[in-house]
């Protein structure tokens, strides 16, 4: 699989987001600046990682979703290619009108830094098959802008399309209805708050991060 | 020529930056707050004869997040 992660100026989590690729994969992923027009030829799966893009400059994602490579982007997930959007990537997915919602102040307005627990809402997209559909995981969090919200009828919309794909176990943030990860209606693009890179391998504290890799290797290979 | 853009949350949008401004206010003892809500004011110093269409296509492809967010825009006179 030929990945690409996309660097922002204020990226924090892209090299992390680079070493699960290249654990799983066996291949370092393309590493593109924002500036660039266009993904390397045959990019077949493209990682947006956490950090704090543009300062988080007039709202978080706001101006890393207008950036010149965000067009490449969009026309990829068009095409199908599959898109991963991390914390900030998952914020700049929104921005870019990819995914629907809005990621707001945490409702407690405290950055939250630690391992949540999450369900599995669906187990049947190419990013979920790694884990079973229920199965509680622990993935970590660090975000100051987590809150997912949208209106009530795109709440319902995701729901009944089963494109929740993770859902908080606990209270962390004052998401709408929990939701910690949603898709496009096409199932290829996925934006979450936790960080499944940062938890790959034994000395992280678990490795529920490295099954969302693993599975989207299998399902896209 | 002088523009400002007021973008502020929808009505019924969660606005946790409001509610601690509310109980910070509370805390030094000011009475009779019944709401707080937080937005931004953006000052544009734009090229004379600006279309006002213009201004509304920055608000809606960048100063504002439509999905959560309004905006109203001020023209400045004389400015």
């Amino acid at each position: 699989m030929k990945t690409a992660v996309i660097v922002f100026p204020g990226s924090n989590c892209d090299r992390d987001l680079a070493v699960a690729l290249e654990l799983v994969t066996g291949r370092k992923p393309a590493m593109v600046w924002h500036r660039d027009t266009d993904l390397p030829e045959g990019t077949d799966f493209i990682g947006l990682p956490g950090g704090f893009s543009y300062g988080d400059y007039l709202r978080s994602g706001a101006m890393a979703a207008r950036s010149p490579i965000m067009r490449a982007v969009v026309d990829a997930a068009g095409r199908g290619v599959p898109v991963l959007g991390v914390c900030n990537g998952f914020q700049v997915l929104t921005e870019a009108g990819l995914l629907p919602g809005a990621l707001m102040r945490n409702a407690g307005l405290n950055f939250v830094c630690r391992p949540v627990a999450l369900t599995v809402e669906n187990s049947q997209t190419m990013f979920t098959a790694g884990y079973s559909k229920g199965e509680e995981i622990r993935i970590p969090v660090a975000h100051h802008d987590g809150n997912f919200q949208a209106d009530s009828d795109t709440l319902d919309q995701l729901e009944g399309d089963g494109r929740v794909a993770f859902r908080y176990a606990e209270e962390v943030n004052g998401s709408a209805r929990g939701i910690a990860g949603i898709l496009n209606d096409s199932g290829n693009v996925l934006g979450m708050m936790p960080h499944p890179e940062r938890v790959i391998e034994a000395a992280h504290g678990g490795k529920d991060g490295v099954r969302l890799f693993e599975g989207l290797l299998e399902a896209v290979a | 020529m002088k523009a400002r853009v007021f973008v502020t949350l929808k009505p019924g949008v969660l606005d946790p930056q409001g509610k601690a401004i509310h109980h910070a206010l509370e805390g030094l003892g000011f009475a009779g707050v019944n709401d707080v809500r937080a937005g931004k004011l953006i000052e544009l110093d734009l090229a004379d004869g600006t279309a006002d269409a213009d201004i509304e296509e920055m608000c809606r492809k960048l100063l504002a997040n439509t999905v959560i967010e309004n905006f109203r825009i001020e023209r400045l006179q004389n400015a």
